[in-house]
């Protein structure tokens, strides 16, 4: 990242800590959230229900269109050549070969692809989607090892692939910095999340640490990860005239479009992004080069491309979460209290794009302290661009954070869970704001109880089974409230009755059809079937990312403005007939089919009535959610208790988990049954990145050595026990219908509450993930 | 992948002849090769597939078992004289892979799967002497937990990934071939694939054109008491670490014989013969055990990130013997 | 000699690069099938070939003249569901939905397998003539198909309805 976009990132975070100040300051019934969603006290609609899936059917029939799967007359298929060096030059490139290979319709490179912008990097504008922004084929240059150097499009992709492999590149080398502990050794500078400084400094934290009783002072890793959502990352591209189709895998269309548009130089009307499925995301599907590059091969050949990256082109072309370094120290006085949080380290980036992977977040909430010492530094590498990855900082962060909890209630032979009790604050503790809704000690009570957690014999490596020693851990969950700004959706009502809900919004499993489908119906006073959830299509109203868990509350905030709009339309419409004459719009609601006043549900009239009477088809109305100022006067959080029993093979160290237990409060579930799927998801990566997980990144060239699913562990069938969730469903007054997103909270805290019972097991302390069997042998 | 031919073999003699052809590779069920000849590693001319030839298991007249190369892994594992007789066959078997790739897989592909050495799979990107003679090993500074302690080269330490292959080992079995002109031969098992040395691309002793037509397992008694342990880096499919073949007979409290082979150490299924020595007409005792696991291990040589398999070798060789001869810990 | 697939005979592929997996999604638009790491490596693409699950990538289409394929899309018919398919949406065993396809056909191989008696690397005796389909076994012989949602418990749950509890 340049040093003016540093700049300007800075003085973004300068501007938005003004207007922080005063929204502190603000009454809360001036804020969004001020007044709770009226839908929070409605006990008897399908909030919460555990409603299947409504795009289930067609899952499971195959029916579903990813990206990959639109057919268009005359495609043709991209295969990709990647670079072998981390930086330097091309030296040559001899496309000859592949030129004159059967079927092939371009080979593109630096030479002949079309002048382009670099991507708009992420969080540069508020429509930014690149991964990177580097510029795309446009020179000679090597910036990181797997960089495209050619492009092939072919008539089927069989031929693709072969001209590619006929290809011959030769580099000019320089030297590169592919070495963290080097890199380390020359330079850090504090990192920056989301133009926010991460260093903080509450008190005196290291003389209090050296002041307190009872101290852990310990360093923690944790490697390099790659999402691997099932579906590799694909677009099928088609420009008609001048305007550009993209069918893609995308959790940011909206975005995408916006950025696809800077990048071709035309107006973002004329770029049209669709995502109906996504094959999962997890942070990875936004714009990378891929897309960039099959728009240009598509403008070049004016022929419709399917660029569909190999397994190998997803971990060369798109980034995953990098490595962290993270000294973690708490003093604590004899009674458990802490006296001093201390949670520092380095991470790994590049000038590329701007993600230092901020796992102090987790620290700035979780407990009371007297002081603290917070700080994320940064060192650059020779690498592709690392990027969000499922509760970037939260899941590697919580690990440091969790398992030094351990580590003092073993050092003051405290239960970890009382010791925790101990240290609960009743305010933010660095934020110094309040708590929106914390109900973290009734999830550990619930939690510890269904778990039967006080079963655990506290001495580590005191329970055997034949050759397995078991053992139990436990520890904190936690993952912000997110409502990013730019929300907006449109309603539609017809005369049938029927309302159909439109938002630049993104399905990439998560439930979200399904759930807002349950909450416009409760709404309106509708049933499922009478409403339609439009979404995944950048010409909807909204943008609406789906990242830091925040779409529901998105979604959730643009759908509560659209209703004001629908209801005050409606309302004007019934005119003097109606038994609703008279009324305001903020004394009634949907009821049975139709609007009714709140307090006199007598007084009813369907909106089949209200629009017959008016002679209209339909009424469509727009609404966008005011600015989420809620997260600048309240500390919002979601919080969960991680209960973990592990086996750990005394003869070869493997380890299995036979028991998890999630216990979450995180505001109102809206669906029981795809929360469920949410938290136990985030639990089973939480397990792979606990067990398994480890992109190998080799040191020597910057390469990375296993770009395959045979060779990058992720969990498989028999590594995952039956997981329990629990939650408190305690709505959240200050969030959309009482909830917070439940995305990403399932992965934070799952490699602490692992490590944490592998301790107990067994009496080894493995700071350094992945906990492969030989840290235990 | 490269365009080429592909034909399917009539019989065994009209294999061997297109299959002798310049540039030709047998094909059996592809789960090896078709990956390799989509990450450019593999390149034939042509395909003969050999999938459809020789899928019978029959018993033999000594009481063994004559397997054909074209039987799929499925088949062997659940066929019922292996798994009576040699139960060590049937566990490495399912052991291995998933269930879709048993389902497609042959013994003769098997045999001939090539190394996961993740330098050897990177064809543009780094050096491999298996892949490019005399091109130099990445392997061996690189990322290298996954390789060889035993009987590794300077100029390769990468591993066979077969379970099935180390069964075979501990089994004795004997590799029918038949090359051009009809040429019929046997071999041990045990010696149809090579150490790496200087010449690492060069992995077993088949002449060119040559193919597996049957694997024949001897009468082994005591193979109705064997078992095989296999130890990776999550529960089920992945590849071995270490796995340990073992067939036990006990005469009282003492080793009567002994088969013993390890899988994940060596460019080849390994043979514990020395341990094999230490162990035969001993009592059975964990002392023993260790002696034998020491034996075989005394010549490891760990790389930079898998000096854990040595220990790890000695404890599961100690833990099979242990179960199967009924003397634990 | 064609390829049947889902009842309906198919020419073989001219060019024997072709998987089958590519056959199906790139030349017959049976995209149900889909293709998560052209491995081997995630299961995704399992279809069945006589009955018996194959990962489809793997597979050269042209070696599979005179076999008898079944998809996803083969599986429901008239409109109606496969009863895996039903319990699937219930147990709610996905999440993104994108190795769905692969892990129901899975499914019905490897209950067809269990029936048979194959033996798996969790069966205890392989003397055994029946195979009970328990969490373990279960778990084990479906570990060839990844869902990195990780819906593994809707999954295992479906199945079991659908193969255990039902009694087939």
């Amino acid at each position: 990242m340049s040093i003016l976009e540093q700049a300007k990132q800075a003085a973004q975070g300068a501007a938005q800590s003004v207007i922080q100040k005063a929204v502190e300051l603000a009454p809360e019934s001036w804020l969004p959230g001020g007044k709770p969603d009226p839908l929070i006290h409605q006990k008897h609609g399908l909030i919460g229900k555990p409603v299947s899936r409504i795009d289930g059917p067609l899952k499971v029939q195959g029916k579903a269109t990813f990206a990959a799967e639109f057919p268009m007359d005359g495609l043709l298929y991209a295969s990709v050549a990647f670079s072998t060096v981390p930086k330097g030059r091309i030296a040559s490139l001899d496309t000859s070969a592949a030129e004159a290979a059967p079927g092939v319709v371009l080979v593109m490179t630096y030479r002949n692809a079309p002048r382009m912008k670099p991507m708009p990097v992420f969080m540069s504008n508020a429509k930014a989607a690149g991964g990177d922004n580097l510029p795309v084929m446009q020179d000679d240059r090597i910036h990181w090892n797997g960089q495209p150097v050619a492009l092939v499009l072919a008539e089927t992709q069989e031929q693709a692939d072969h001209a590619k492999s006929l290809i011959r590149v030769t580099y000019e080398a320089e030297p590169a910095t592919t070495r963290f502990v080097e890199a380390k050794a020359q330079n850090t500078q504090p990192g920056l999340f989301m133009g926010q400084p991460m260093k903080q400094e509450i008190g005196d934290a290291e003389a209090a640490l050296a002041a307190a009783p009872v101290k852990v002072d310990v360093t923690y890793t944790t490697p390099r990860h790659n999402h691997n959502a099932i579906e590799p990352h694909a677009a099928t591209i088609v420009w008609q005239g001048d305007e550009l189709l993209v069918h893609d895998a995308s959790q940011a269309v909206t975005h995408t479009a916006w950025s696809l548009s800077e990048v071709f130089g035309i107006e973002e009307s004329q770029v049209h992004v669709t995502s109906p499925y996504v094959g999962g995301g997890f942070g990875s599907k936004s714009l990378w080069q891929h897309q960039v590059l099959g728009a240009a091969a598509a403008k070049l050949t004016g022929r419709p491309v399917r660029i569909a990256l190999s397994r190998e082109g997803v971990y060369r072309m798109t980034g995953g979460r990098t490595l962290t370094e993270q000294r973690m120290a708490i003093g604590a006085a004899q009674d458990g209290r802490f006296e001093a949080i201390i949670h520092t380290g380095t991470v790994a980036m590049t000038h590329h794009n701007a993600m230092p992977e901020p796992f102090i977040l987790p620290t700035r909430s979780a407990y009371a302290a007297r002081t603290f010492k917070l700080d994320v530094e940064v060192t650059y590498l020779d690498m592709i661009a690392n990027t969000f990855m499922r509760a970037p900082g939260e899941s590697v962060g919580t690990f440091a954070l969790e398992s030094a909890v351990d580590e003092v209630a073993v050092a003051l032979g405290m239960d970890p869970v009382a010791l925790r009790m101990v240290n609960e604050p009743s305010e933010d503790p660095t934020e110094k704001k309040p708590f929106s809704s914390r109900n973290i000690v009734e999830a550990y009570r619930t939690g510890a109880e269904r778990f039967g957690w006080t079963k655990r014999n506290p001495v580590p490596g005191s329970v055997r089974d034949g050759e397995w020693q078991v053992g139990m851990g436990v520890a904190t969950s936690t993952y912000p409230y997110h409502r990013m700004p730019g929300g907006a959706a449109r309603l539609t009502l017809t005369r049938d009755g029927r309302m159909k809900v439109e938002i630049a919004a993104h399905e990439m499993g998560m439930g979200t059809s399904t759930a807002q489908t349950q909450v416009t119906a409760d709404r309106f006073g509708l049933q499922l079937d009478q409403v339609d959830f439009a979404y995944g299509d950048s010409f909807l109203p909204g943008q609406v990312l789906a990242g830091g868990s925040q779409q529901t509350a998105s979604i959730g905030a643009s759908v509560v403005a659209a209703q004001h709009a629908m209801v005050a339309e409606l309302l004007k419409l019934a005119g003097n007939d109606s038994p609703l004459a008279g009324l305001r719009a903020d004394e009634v609601g949907g009821m049975e089919g139709g609007l009714a006043k709140l307090d006199e549900p007598g007084r009813h009239e369907t909106y089949a009535s209200i629009l017959s009477r008016a002679q209209r088809d339909e009424v469509a109305v727009v609404g966008s959610a005011p600015p989420p100022l809620e997260t600048m006067h309240w500390s919002m959080h979601s919080w969960g208790a991680m209960f973990c029993e592990v086996r750990v093979n005394s003869v070869t160290g493997e380890v299995r988990v036979s028991r998890f237990l999630g216990s979450f409060d995180c505001g109102r579930i809206l669906n029981a049954k795809t929360a469920s799927s949410q938290f136990r998801g985030g639990i089973i990566m939480g397990l792979g990145m606990a067990l398994m997980e480890e992109t190998q990144f080799d040191e020597r060239n910057g390469r990375i050595m296993n770009p395959s699913l045979a060779e990058y562990h992720v969990p498989v069938h028999l590594d995952v026990p039956e997981i329990d969730v629990m939650w408190t469903d305690i709505a959240d007054p200050h969030a959309p219908m009482g909830a917070r997103g439940i995305g990403e909270i399932g992965i934070t805290g799952v490699g602490a509450a692992v490590a944490n019972a592998i301790y107990n097991a067994t009496g080894k302390r493995i700071r350094d993930l992945p906990i492969t069997l030989d840290k235990l042998m | 992948m490269i365009p080429f031919t592909y034909a399917r073999a009539a019989n065994t003699a009209d294999a061997v002849v297109h299959g002798s052809a310049a540039g030709a590779k047998y094909l059996g069920g592809g789960t090896n090769l078709v990956d390799l000849m989509r990450e450019g590693i593999e390149h034939p001319a042509g395909l003969v597939d050999v999938s459809g030839l020789s899928r019978d298991i029959t018993e033999t007249d000594n009481g063994g078992v004559l397997i054909g190369a074209g039987v799929k892994n499925t088949a062997l594992a659940e066929n019922r004289l292996v798994r009576t007789r040699f139960p060590v066959l049937s566990r490495a078997i399912v052991a291995g892979a998933s269930g879709q790739i048993r389902n497609m897989a042959t013994v003769g592909g098997n045999i001939l799967q090539r190394t996961r050495c993740t330098y050897f799979y990177d064809d543009t990107g780094s050096r491999c002497n298996k892949r490019e003679p005399g091109q130099g090993c990445d392997a061996i500074d690189g990322f290298n937990r996954i390789h060889a302690i035993l009987g590794a080269s300077p100029s390769c330490v990468a591993t066979h990934p077969s379970d099935m292959c180390v069964a075979l080992a501990a089994l004795d079995a004997v590799v029918h071939l038949e090359g051009a002109g009809g040429k019929t031969r046997r071999l041990p098992f045990t010696d149809l694939h090579l150490l790496p040395e200087g010449r690492p691309d060069v992995e077993t002793v088949l002449e060119p054109g040559e193919l597996i037509t049957a694997v024949e397992l001897p009468a082994q008694p005591m193979a109705a008491r064997s078992t095989y342990r296999k130890v990776r880096d999550r529960s089920s499919y992945a590849f071995a670490l270490v796995s340990v073949a073992a067939s036990l007979e006990m005469d009282g409290a003492t080793i009567g014989d002994v088969r013993l082979a390890l899988g994940g150490v060596a460019h080849k299924p390994w043979r514990a013969w020395k341990a094999e020595e230490v162990l035969r007409s001993k009592a059975a005792t964990q002392a023993t055990f260790q002696a034998a696991a020491e034996a075989e291990l005394a010549d490891a040589v760990p790389l930079k990130d898998n000096g854990f398999k040595i220990e790890l070798a000695k404890r599961t060789i100690i833990a099979v013997l242990g179960e199967l001869s009924g003397v634990s810990a | 000699m064609a390829i049947r697939i889902n009842g309906t005979d198919v020419q073989a592929p001219s060019d024997p690069r072709v998987s089958l997996l590519d056959l199906l999604r790139e030349e017959l638009h049976l995209t149900g099938t889909k293709k998560g790491c052209n491995q081997g490596a995630c299961g995704a693409c399992t279809v069945l070939v006589d009955g018996e699950r194959v990962v489809s990538c793997l597979a050269l289409a042209v070696q599979y003249e005179g076999c008898e394929i079944t998809t996803i899309e083969g599986l429901s018919k008239e409109g109606a569901l496969h009863p895996l398919q039903e319990a699937f949406v219930e147990h709610d065993g996905f999440q993104c939905g994108y190795c769905t396809p692969g892990q129901i056909c899975s499914a019905i191989g490897m209950a067809a397998e269990a029936k048979r008696g194959v033996p798996s690397h969790v069966t205890d005796d392989l003397s055994t003539d029946t195979i009970v389909l328990t969490h373990d076994e279960l778990r084990e012989r479906m570990s060839g198909n990844l869902c990195r949602c990780g819906a593994y418990n809707g999954i295992v749950a479906a199945i079991t309805e659908t193969f255990v509890e039902a009694g087939e």
